[in-house]
């Protein structure tokens, strides 16, 4: 599988799939897409990084364990849901901000931040499901 | 009363089981030297009810409750009137002193802490249930009574004896609990009311309802069980293996009394009937003989005085069981008697015990001048025990001769059952509290001396209070039997007692009580012979059956058969485990439509695009490709092939947001097979034989054939799209989001989201952990494959 | 419109259910992943088909124009991919690492839990 040309493209691919993942999960909320695509489009980048070049040089690209990405989604997903508390509505009830920004309609709301919670439990999850095989495929 | 007052009442019964919460680093600390403390508990919880006392004696009654579960109608609501004063009063009055003996009793135990607690939760269980007024907390409570009697009586699980007594106890009384529950839903069904003071107010609800005598013979059922009656009287003296505490307060006052306590509870509901003024005496008298006759034969303290406590629980049901106001007088005043003067025995006996190094009757003796103060409490107990005068099992008894001799049926019987049952009674008490301590000195195992106050307390407050009660007949009457009394009848009723017999010329009672007296001496005097005779009797025939060998043969068979069917289904076997489940579900999906013969209209083939078709045919291809792939890379990809078509369908029919996430799925599902399948090694090739897999051809084909017609019938249902409407609707208005699955998976229905990447996130920490995770072989295995593990 | 679907859904559970039978690791294994598609799509189909509409508003109009796919069933399926996968890769490692300490990938053979002649239990307390 290791072939020059995979490995030279791969983590230019994996980038740009990345970068893919964010937008899709960005443009959920309105188009299709949402956390759980965007996730598993970054998880399968993550997979091909890691077949490509090798699975410590994923660790490396991605700085701390994929399994510490999942559990901070599971913390500001369950974060998300709190900030309506203090406006004594049931927990999770949607919170929305809404400004504009040089011109452009900006906004912010808790299911975004519930829905990049989703995005990171599934990355990290799936990545380090992907990953772990990985690493003893190489050994 | 205060409506605070009223409300600390619902304090007072959960106090002690925060007691129970605080025992043990209590008894960590101060070792036994705790029981002062402790003991303030039930203190506290006895000064609270005695509040209640002068009131409740003017007629009034109290309900405290705290909402628990509405919908179900579930409240902790507490009823307060004569009968459950009294009862809440010997409850913590008893237990006060119980904690305090425990103290002493088991000084230096190593689970002495644990062992409060038990006895604490017991407590509280017991409260709970006297004073129950929602009949779900009741029974709550009247089960948990039952699971805490197990760990009290288990409490020495060590010995087999002991646990055996545990089981049996907790069968027995469990077993029972549930009967009782089946009549309170009836009650519940029958009247539309849970609450105990609410039925009271109209008695007659459950007599006119045409289901009185399932109702009466369940709740029989819950109470014979609890209080012993024959034939279930078998696990109350073996429970006899907890320590002396522990006998002391679950037979004297509480727990056994819980059957009586109940009966007494719904007697205004359920007594006066043909019914019940037969069958309760019948089984009454039977066990006030049986418990009285077995007694006799005992020679070890504690059996005899747990035999004698079946029979005063079989006194006590006869004498409900007549619903003639003088003979429920009887029986208040001597359940109150009882309580009092068991209690001390009981502990008296403990004491014996714990000094002495011995219960057994026929090695003690001239034990007075070694402990004089016990001895002092045994007599006074053993007085009110036998019902002479001035104690206030006397003057029990003279009601309750009363009661026998103008029960309006079958006076004879009952009054010549009661008097062989007192002689009798006699006879033990003269055993238990007289024997030990005169005549000659005996040696015995332990160099027998008085114990410490916290081993005397208990008996000798309570045999002094039987003697104070007798001689305070117009405080007793007023305050305790008169108000008791009316929560029987369900009337106000005033009682009049008298220790002195108002007319000695033709006073039957005490001309009964005379023959009493007489033929419980005679049988004293003669009470080894007596002995010898009913142990000549039940050594033969009888010996080999009766309900506690019944009891032991149950449990056995049960234990035999769950081990075959054990054997059958979990044979070990994972393809039994999964033909047995298919089949299972095959029946569940295609008998109902061979049953009812409604199998779906088989409606024509709508038309589909050929691109349609063209996706099916891709589908399937890939499904008979993964049966019949006969090496790996075929077989994934053949998987591959069936969910890229899967994809596909989910794009023909407006899912792309579901497209996307299968396609993701299915290539990494596709990336992470290979990874593992290469090592694995093995190839993906059918090894049964032809019948076996026709066999389970026909399984697979069975179920998918149902579930696919079940899949039909509920196509061809009209659809509800009220929820879908509702999503649909307010996707863009209150949400502002435009993708309405997004819109039901961040905001509509978030929880349940946060619930599922919950659990993504705990299968991949699974992973890793299965990865990560060696097992240690076991030492003599081959040491070259582990190396060989650690290296892959 | 749901009937060739039903009919497709039924040879999906019979051929997952045919797999998952068989004694052998492998082949398990590839019955629990077309179980789990078997199962999304009766979902699916269960929340009745509409053609190429998917649940999505236009961006001028606060509700859709024309009758949409329903997008319950598509909510529930979506999560429903992503935890069957999960677990599929769960299963996968559990049937590697027991093919790896057990050295067998009959499952049958696998008796550590449950022994062959398992002594009966003691009779009495």
């Amino acid at each position: 599988m290791r072939t020059v040309i995979f490995r030279t493209v791969a983590p230019y691919l994996s980038a740009l799939m990345v970068l893919f993942s964010i937008f899709v999960l960005l443009r959920g909320h309105n188009e299709p897409g949402g956390g759980f695509i965007g996730g598993l489009i970054a998880a399968s980048a993550l997979a091909i990084f890691g077949i490509a070049c090798g699975v410590a040089s994923v660790r490396r690209a991605i700085v701390v364990h994929p399994m510490s990405i999942a559990g901070f989604g599971l913390f500001i997903a369950a974060l998300s849901g709190l900030p309506s508390l203090f406006k004594k509505q049931t927990f999770m009830t949607s919170q929305w901000l809404e400004f504009k920004f040089f011109d452009v309609d900006v906004a912010l709301s808790t299911p975004l931040v519930f829905d990049i919670g989703v995005y990171l439990v599934v990355v990290g999850a799936i990545g380090s499901i992907a990953l772990a095989l990985e690493e003893r495929e190489s050994d | 009363m205060t409506q605070s007052a009223i409300d600390t009442t619902l304090l007072a019964v959960l106090a002690p089981f925060l007691a129970a919460a605080i025992a043990p680093f209590l008894t960590r600390h101060l070792k036994h030297n705790a029981a002062w403390l402790l003991a303030l508990v039930p203190a506290w919880i006895f000064w609270h009810f005695a509040g209640f006392v002068g009131p409740v004696s003017n007629g009034e009654t109290f309900v405290a409750s705290r909402s628990w579960a509405p919908i179900y109608r579930v409240d902790l609501s507490f009823f307060v009137d004569g009968l459950s004063t009294v009862f809440a009063l010997l409850i913590s009055g008893i237990g006060t002193f119980i904690i305090l003996y425990a103290g002493g009793y088991l000084k230096g135990h190593p689970q002495q802490g644990r062992f409060f607690s038990f006895l604490f939760l017991f407590m509280g269980a017991m409260l709970g249930l006297v004073l129950g007024n929602n009949l779900f907390t009741l029974f709550i409570f009247w089960e948990l009574t039952s699971i805490t009697s197990f760990l009290l009586i288990g409490f020495d699980h060590l010995r087999a004896a002991s646990r055996r007594a545990a089981i049996q106890a907790l069968v027995v009384t469990g077993g029972g609990g549930l009967v009782l529950l089946a009549g309170f839903l009836m009650i519940i069904t029958v009247t539309g009311q849970v609450e105990m003071s609410v039925l009271l107010q109209s008695p007659d609800i459950i007599r006119e309802s045409g289901f009185y005598v399932p109702i009466f013979f369940l709740i029989l059922g819950g109470a014979f069980t609890k209080s012993a009656q024959f034939p279930f009287h078998f696990w109350l003296p073996n429970a006899m293996e907890a320590p002396t505490p522990v006998s002391a307060f679950l037979h004297s006052a509480t727990m056994v009394k819980a059957g009586v306590y109940l009966l007494m509870r719904m007697h205004p509901l359920l007594g006066d009937t043909d019914l019940w003024t037969t069958v309760l005496p019948v089984f009454g008298g039977a066990t006030l003989l049986v418990g009285t006759i077995l007694a006799v034969r005992q020679t070890d303290l504690k059996l005899m005085l747990a035999y004698t406590t079946v029979a005063s629980l079989g006194l006590l049901v006869m004498l409900v069981g007549t619903s003639y106001e003088r003979a429920l007088e009887g029986a208040v005043l001597y359940l109150i008697a009882h309580s009092l003067f068991k209690g001390a025995l009981f502990m008296v006996a403990g004491t014996i015990d714990h000094e002495a190094g011995t219960r057994d009757v026929t090695k003690l003796g001239g034990l007075r001048g070694a402990m004089p103060i016990t001895f002092t409490a045994a007599c006074l107990a053993a007085l009110s025990m036998s019902g002479l005068p001035p104690f206030i099992g006397f003057i029990a008894k003279e009601v309750l001769y009363y009661g026998t001799t103008g029960a309006p049926s079958a006076a004879v019987w009952l009054t010549i059952t009661a008097v062989v049952g007192n002689a009798l009674m006699l006879v033990i008490a003269a055993a238990v509290a007289i024997k030990p301590f005169l005549g000659p000195k005996v040696e015995t195992p332990k160099h027998a001396h008085e114990g410490p106050i916290l081993l005397f307390a208990g008996p000798v407050t309570l045999s002094f209070l039987g003697l104070v009660l007798a001689l305070t007949t117009l405080f007793t009457g007023h305050f305790f039997v008169g108000p008791m009394l009316s929560s029987l009848v369900g009337k106000p009723t005033e009682v009049e007692l008298h220790l002195v017999p108002p007319y000695f010329i033709g006073n039957v009672p005490l001309m009964l009580s005379m023959a009493t007296v007489a033929l419980g001496l005679v049988l004293f005097w003669q009470l080894d012979r007596l002995r010898a005779l009913v142990a000549a009797i039940l050594s033969g025939p009888l010996r080999s059956w009766g309900p506690d060998k019944g009891f032991d043969q149950v449990i056995a068979e049960i234990v035999s058969l769950s081990s075959v069917i054990t054997r059958a289904l979990q044979n070990g076997k994972m393809q039994t485990y999964m033909a047995l489940t298919f089949i299972v579900t095959g029946v569940a999906v295609l008998l109902p439509g061979y049953l009812t013969g409604g199998w779906p209209a088989m409606p024509k083939m709508p038309s589909y695009h050929f691109y349609e078709w063209g996706i099916f045919l891709i589908a399937v291809i890939g499904l008979i490709a993964v049966l019949v792939a006969k090496t790996r890379l075929t077989a994934i990809v053949s998987l591959g092939i069936q969910g890229f078509a899967v994809a596909i369908i989910f794009m023909l029919y407006g899912a792309p947001d579901l497209a996307f996430t299968q396609l993701m799925v299915e290539t990494l599902s596709v990336v992470i097979l290979a990874l593992v399948m290469t090592r694995l090694n093995l190839t993906p090739r059918d090894h049964r034989s032809g019948g076996a897999a026709l066999v389970t051809g026909v399984i697979a084909l069975a179920v998918g054939l149902g579930l696919a017609l079940t899949l039909i019938a509920i196509t061809q249902q009209p659809f509800d799209r009220s929820l879908s409407d509702f999503f649909t609707e307010y996707s863009r208005s209150i949400a502002h989001g435009r993708n309405i699955v997004n819109v039901i998976l961040v905001d509509f229905r978030g929880i349940d989201t946060l619930g599922e990447i919950a659990v993504v996130t705990l299968a991949g920490l699974c992973v890793l952990a299965l990865i990560r995770v060696h097992t240690p072989r076991p030492k003599d295995a081959d040491p070259a494959p582990e190396k060989k593990g650690e290296a892959a | 419109m749901e009937l060739g679907l039903a009919i497709l859904i039924g040879i999906f559970f019979t051929v997952s259910i045919y797999l998952m039978l068989s004694k052998q690791l492998v082949r398990m294994l590839l019955g629990v992943a077309i179980l789990g598609n078997a199962v999304n799509l009766s979902i699916f189909t269960n929340g009745r088909l509409t053609r190429e509409v998917p649940p999505v508003i236009p961006a001028d109009l606060y509700l859709p124009a024309e009758m949409t796919a329903n997008p319950l069933p598509q909510a529930l399926v979506l999560t429903a991919i992503v935890i069957s996968f999960s677990f599929f890769a769960f299963l996968l490692v559990l049937a590697f690492r027991a093919y790896q300490e057990l050295g067998t990938d009959d499952v049958n053979e696998m008796r550590v839990a449950e022994p062959e002649n398992d002594p009966l239990p003691p009779q009495g307390y």
